[in-house]
């Protein structure tokens, strides 16, 4: 075996780290080293505007979490600047004085904001905007009333602008072309577009160059071209952007605007490699995402030895990220051969052209209305003839229903074009992968995880073809039945719809599956009180057998020891049941309980009929225990008898089915030695009363509690708990924990709900309890009386009847 | 319900295995036939059976929820289409399940034990 190679990689961004990425699908040949002179971890950098604008917080831009270096064993240097390379030596000095040695060096060093060279540009005040540093800079300096001016009406500046208007800023552009983003549109779109930059409340001067920035020390405000001034609080600078080229000139490789580089993507010396915004290739720098990827594969396969692979270079395509001011740009579209075709109606502020050359496409504009660029794009792309769709080119004939666009897609069309993710790359990580939701496919693909344009897209193409598409947002149930839950729960209660498989007849699919059947049997169990069609095939077996099943398909029997108090006679029944049924475990759970593990479902009821106690519930979606402490029983410090009740609390809740499983807790004082305050429902007994606590956890998640009303009584302690016990009945999806569910109705709403609800309220809460609660029985005494005669057993022939 | 689900093969020897009653609606249940553990269920229009063991970690598909043509092994979820034996969730490229034809006669399923449909 060779020894793994060093390879370092200077340069934390997008570009490095997609690098990485790919490199990291071939076999490891490489100890990798990345140095990043921001202390961030790679973030998403195309989504600064929206970190500005306030619509994702930082943490939401992280691409590669700290956890991912580490998984792939990679040394991380952040808040490190590379400032020299010794190309004989081999190896790079940092601004921190170490030097590293390396046998291949990558240069991801991307591009830097140009600062033109205006008087007084070094004032306090004056930014560029590149980074998440930037950014947050920004954010503390603006704010309602901050006169801003933007220097530069590009992509970036009106970003920065939109985004320092929508903290408040008072904000100008100043842009030295006639129109805006003149490199992306024609006059048309550009004056389109400026118009609705003004609508937004953004002021645009045009034609006009910044020759100074006015101040003593702090920006006051700017000098125009025009002998005009303007007051000014912060200025940022968006003048463009330059490659950091000054690494690849050390290194002595060939430079020209950027790092030259070759179709392979290898630079003029043979262990150095560049890729991103500080590169060049045929004569081009890019400044936008797409190429990264693009790049990024092909030098993978290079630097791992897998040459062969060729970049030619990327049609570019430019999406301005403001909300509501929707302007997308790729090709050529200023050509003199070109034939123009265009669409504008002023009224709704919609511009488009295309520009022809030889009967395929060159150049797309689109103001206003950008919802066929990807259509666009893949005839720029694919350079497809396009003479027979001329009639059609603008507007295509209406799609039919939703699925018709992806219909007409080729499986090779491009849908995420940072990434570079194919439609039948998605439609394979669907079939493949089980990928249903969004959040999966972009863990599976990472389509959509870049400028996000493409999400519409990507969820139209879960929709099409994911047997299981689940829509966020709006939750729906499943694929069978797409309601949410809510709804559904309205639906069932107005129609009076009594049986799961009604139910499924008229709001679904007919058919159902294992997350809507048992969610379905639970709501008509919570709404009709036992007065419905019950249906034992909609239920999970724990529920059918009343026992939890185990990896090898046996079950685990805990019986109820209401408040963790036992008996001799009690444990003594349990000894002779685990050497009856040769139970291969008894175990104490941690909810003061004791488990049989490794009974046959054959021997459930005869198990039962010897413990001869009531079933714990262990199994299923209800009351699982009420853990307690000793209390003024017999602990020196209780203030409250917690094990009376806890019992009590146990007997009036025990029995009834809940969204999820329930575990509660009473405690005699504050020292809390029952842990109450991460239960669903907590009792926390002091002098004089009891806290009553909702919504603990200390599974899954760790949650403390929220308290929910402190009383004086133990009977007004479990009046409290019931309200809310049985408005988490009522209320909480199926599935959901009353941690989340507190989280998501936030506790002053529920204590509105129920605590503090009227008297009429409360009494209607607990009395719907109250009712099912009389229905509500031990699931146990069905071992002497089964719901059928095959409930626990298998089936058997009559006799054998053998015929050829 | 009566007749044959599936045409039988000549070598198939047919094998009661339960009363149809036995098996509630949209249920499955395990029967033990020559050391084959068998898990038939009730789709209500015909009963199907496939071997009682999932492909994934062993699981008990007699004891899984029937989602139409289909059965959800209670561990971890694996989708098992009744017809085919095929898994449909996670992934298509995992073993099938063996599948038995059944026929209904009298009242009493019955499966055929040696020639599997796949």
């Amino acid at each position: 075996m060779t020894p793994r190679e060093r390879l370092v990689v200077v340069g934390n961004g997008m570009a490095g780290i997609a690098c990485v990425e790919q490199i990291l699908k071939h076999a490891a040949r490489f100890d990798i080293t990345i140095f990043g002179d921001e202390t961030h971890v790679n973030y998403n950098r195309i989504m600064l505007s929206s970190v500005l604008a306030g619509e994702k917080a930082s943490d939401d831009i992280v691409l590669n979490g700290l956890d991912w270096y580490r998984r792939h064993g990679i040394q991380l240097r952040l808040g490190v600047r590379i400032v020299d390379v010794d190309p004989l030596g081999k190896t790079v000095t940092g601004a921190d004085g170490s030097v590293t040695p390396y046998d291949r060096l990558l240069l991801a060093t991307g591009s830097s904001a140009w600062m033109p060279p205006i008087e007084g540009i070094q004032k306090d005040g004056v930014f560029a905007w590149r980074t998440l540093d930037d950014t947050r800079a920004l954010l503390e300096r603006c704010g309602p009333g901050t006169r801003a001016v933007v220097i530069g009406g590009g992509l970036l500046g009106l970003e920065a602008a939109r985004g320092l208007q929508v903290q408040g800023c008072d904000t100008t552009v100043v842009h030295l072309m006639s129109t805006l983003m003149e490199r992306q549109l024609d006059a048309d779109g550009g004056n389109y577009l400026c118009g609705k930059m003004e609508d937004l409340g953004i002021k645009v001067l045009l034609g006009r160059t910044t020759t100074a920035i006015l101040g003593v020390d702090r920006v006051e405000g700017v000098a125009l071209s025009d002998d005009t001034c303007l007051e000014a609080d912060l200025v940022v600078v968006a003048a463009g952007i330059r490659p950091n080229v000054d690494l690849g000139r050390k290194a002595g490789l060939y430079v020209n605007r950027g790092i030259v580089v070759n179709d392979h993507m290898e630079t003029s010396s043979p262990d150095i490699f560049a890729v991103g915004e500080c590169v060049e290739h045929r004569g081009v720098c890019y400044g936008l995402v797409a190429p990264l990827f693009e790049q990024a594969k092909v030098l993978a396969a290079t630097i791992t030895g897998n040459k062969g692979p060729v970049y030619i270079g990327t049609v570019e395509a430019s999406k301005l990220k403001i909300m509501g001011v929707d302007v997308f740009s790729a090709g050529d579209w200023s050509g003199q051969s070109a034939e123009p075709v265009r669409f504008e109606d002023r009224a709704l502020g919609v511009y488009k052209k295309l520009t022809i050359r030889d009967g395929r496409l060159a150049g797309i504009i689109l103001v206003g209305d950008t919802s066929d660029s990807h259509r666009y794009m893949d005839w720029l792309r694919s350079g497809e003839d396009l003479t027979p769709r001329r009639r059609h080119l603008l507007f295509p004939p209406p799609a039919a229903d939703a699925g018709l666009d992806v219909a007409g897609m080729p499986d090779g069309a491009t849908i995420c074009g940072c990434v570079g993710v194919t439609k039948g790359q998605i439609i394979e990580a669907i079939h493949e992968r089980g990928v249903n939701t969004l959040a999966q496919l972009k863990d599976e693909t990472r389509a959509s995880t870049s400028c996000g344009s493409c999400t519409r897209l990507c969820q139209d193409i879960l929709k099409a073809v994911a047997p299981e598409f689940a829509e966020e947002g709006p939750r729906v149930m499943c694929g069978c039945l797409p309601f949410s839950q809510e709804n559904l729960r309205d639906i069932l209660r107005s129609q009076r719809l009594k049986s799961v498989q009604d139910v499924l007849d008229i709001y679904g699919n007919g058919l159902g599956c294992e997350v809507c059947k048992p969610a379905l049997s639970y709501m008509l169990d919570m709404l009709w009180c036992g007065d419905h069609d019950e249906d034992r095939s909609a239920r999970f077996i724990n529920d059918r057998v009343h026992a939890n099943i185990q990896k090898d398909g046996t079950f685990s029997v805990i019986p109820r020891i209401r408040g963790g108090v036992t008996s001799p006679d009690e444990l003594r029944r349990i000894a002779d049941v685990a050497d009856k049924y040769q139970v291969p475990m008894v175990k104490i759970t941690g909810s003061q309980r004791i488990d049989l593990l490794g009974v046959k479902k054959a021997d459930l009821p005869g198990v039962w009929a010897d413990l001869g106690m009531p079933s714990g519930q262990g199994y299923a979606k209800g009351l699982r225990m009420v853990k307690t402490c000793v209390g003024t029983e017999f602990c020196r410090f209780g203030t409250q008898d917690s094990t009376a009740a806890g019992i009590e609390m146990e007997r009036r809740f025990e029995n009834l089915f809940t969204p999820h499983k329930v575990k509660m807790a009473t405690v005699g004082c504050p020292r809390n030695c029952a842990e109450a305050t991460v239960k669903d429902v907590g009792l926390v007994g002091q002098e004089g009363g009891w806290q009553v606590v909702v919504g603990g956890a200390a599974g899954k998640s760790v949650r403390k509690a929220d308290l929910l009303l402190t009383v004086e009584t133990t009977e007004a302690a479990l009046e409290a708990s019931a309200l809310f016990f049985q408005y988490y009945r009522e209320n909480a999806n199926y599935l959901e924990r009353t941690y989340d569910f507190v989280e998501r109705l936030g506790i002053d709403k529920i204590r509105k709900d129920t605590v503090y609800a009227s008297a009429p309220v409360k009494a209607a809460l607990l009395d719907r309890l109250n009712k099912s609660k009389a229905r509500s029985y031990d699931a146990w005494q069905e071992g002497q009386a089964p719901v059928n005669r095959t409930q626990f057993s298998g089936i058997s022939a009559p006799e054998q009847v053998v015929t050829e | 319900m009566s007749g044959v689900h599936m045409a039988a093969t000549e070598a198939a020897v047919w094998t009661a295995v339960g009363v149809c009653e036995d098996i509630p609606a949209r249920e499955g249940r395990v029967v033990h036939v020559g050391g084959a553990a068998i898990a038939v269920f009730n789709l209500g229009d015909r009963f199907l059976a496939v071997d009682d063991r999932c492909p994934h970690k062993g699981g008990p598909l007699s004891d899984g929820i029937v989602a139409g043509g289909a059965v959800v092994c209670p561990l971890h979820a694996w989708r098992i289409n009744l017809e085919s034996g095929d898994v449909e969730r996670p992934c298509a490229a995992a073993p099938a399940v063996r599948t038995y034809t059944t026929k209904v006669e009298g009242g009493v399923v019955h499966v055929a034990l040696t020639e599997p449909r796949r």
